[in-house]
């Protein structure tokens, strides 16, 4: 430890299935610097066991940690207590948002995971496939003859879709981190099944530019840019097949 | 409010609490689109009165001179100005040009709005 403990004021949400949700209040002593998900931990181990919540690999891999903390949607194996609130400040923990609630602070993923399946989507890409610079990294570019295999920046945990104003309101938009699957798997594969996944008034063109699921992505997928670059291409598509011959458009469909 | 998807969710989208600036550019526009709507209707309402003869219409430019109303008409400048910069921004975003700028753009926009905005509020009470 590197300093006296903090007291920290967790309000928790609570909710048993189909229950009033409630808030619990609790105070601890923690170290500024352990993660949220270590303080829940100890909150379930000495406090509380009937709390309940997610997690598995606690270094931000599995996906299964998200939660909103203050308001804003994190991995909680990677949020230190120091960078979200102070020494006798508050931390309150919410379950992420546009998932329907199965207790506490676990949500129901199903749907967005089957979804995210549909789009074909796979943990493992080409190095070529990558799309953005960062996900190149220099010592392949070097050795560009080679051909190698990386691991795809998703890790599933649905933090994009909690935070995006869009999937607050409708129940069908396809959602930020679905969508960006649909770019990623075209950019490899270029189909008219995942266009008719993403071009549609609850796909692509449901978004409204708030580029919140670009903030809150803790795998630096950058969904919106993800969302745009399809639009862009759904766009020109759609324009060149003004200026296609008839006969052309025919043999395509 | 319930946590899942729900249209009656739709007064979130006005909350900008632990958000970042892309929700300040969502809310400012959604707001400056439902004033822009309002001003379209009270518009078309007010050409109505031409149709009542000129006594009813100039009784209502009259009414219209009244500084409360100066600033209404600055309001819908303002309106304009700011849902049409950050309009530019989304639709250039929309064909993948400028998103990983989006922040500095609009943050550039907005401070164009706003002197385009100081400008008018100048021109408009400085004449009388
Ligand atoms: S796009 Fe980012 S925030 Fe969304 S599910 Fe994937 S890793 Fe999580
Ligand atoms: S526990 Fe796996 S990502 Fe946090």
């Amino acid at each position: 430890m590197t300093e006296q403990p903090w007291q920290v004021h967790f309000k928790i949400y609570r909710q048993r299935s189909g229950q009033k949700p409630y808030i619990q209040t609790l105070t601890l002593a923690v170290d500024p610097d352990e993660y949220i998900l270590d303080a829940i931990e100890r909150i379930w181990a000495n406090h509380d066991r009937t709390l309940t919540y997610r997690h598995a690999c606690h270094h931000s891999t599995c996906g299964a940690c998200g939660m909103r903390v203050n308001g804003c949607e994190k991995l909680a194996c990677i949020t230190t207590i120091r960078s979200v609130t102070q020494n006798g400040g508050n931390l309150r923990i919410d379950p992420l948002r546009n998932f329907p609630v199965v207790s506490d602070l676990v949500v129901d993923m199903g749907d967005f995971f089957l979804r995210m399946n549909k789009s074909g989507f796979d943990s493992v890409a080409l190095s070529e496939a990558a799309c953005l610079p960062y996900e190149k990294p220099k010592i392949l570019m070097d050795q560009a003859e080679q051909v190698t295999e990386r691991l795809v920046d998703c890790i599933e945990c649905g933090l994009c879709i909690s935070a995006c104003p869009a999937a607050n309101t409708d129940k069908e938009y396809v959602g930020p981190a679905v969508l960006a699957s649909i770019q990623f798997m075209y950019a490899q594969n270029p189909s008219q099944e995942l266009i008719d996944q993403a071009d549609h008034h609850s796909g692509l063109w449901r978004c409204h530019s708030a580029y919140e699921c670009t903030q809150v992505c803790p795998s630096g997928v950058d969904p919106a840019w993800r969302i745009m670059d399809m639009r862009k291409k759904v766009l020109t598509d759609r324009i060149k097949s003004i200026f296609r011959p008839r006969s052309q458009e025919k043999k395509n469909a | 409010m319930p946590n899942q998807p729900e249209a009656n969710n739709w007064p979130r989208w006005f909350d900008p609490r632990s958000r970042s600036l892309g929700t300040f550019g969502f809310i400012l526009n959604r707001v400056t689109a439902l004033g822009l709507t309002l001003y379209l209707l009270m518009h078309l309402v007010a050409l109505g009165q031409l149709a009542k003869g000129a006594d009813a219409y100039d009784g209502f430019i009259a009414l219209v001179k009244n500084p409360l109303f100066k600033l209404g008409e600055l309001l819908v400048i303002a309106a304009g100005v700011i849902h049409g910069l950050n309009g530019i921004r989304i639709a250039l975003n929309s064909f993948g040009i400028g998103v990983r700028r989006q922040r500095s753009t609009f943050i550039a926009l907005m401070a164009v709005s706003v002197l385009v905005i100081a400008f008018f509020a100048y021109k408009m009470f400085s004449e009388g």
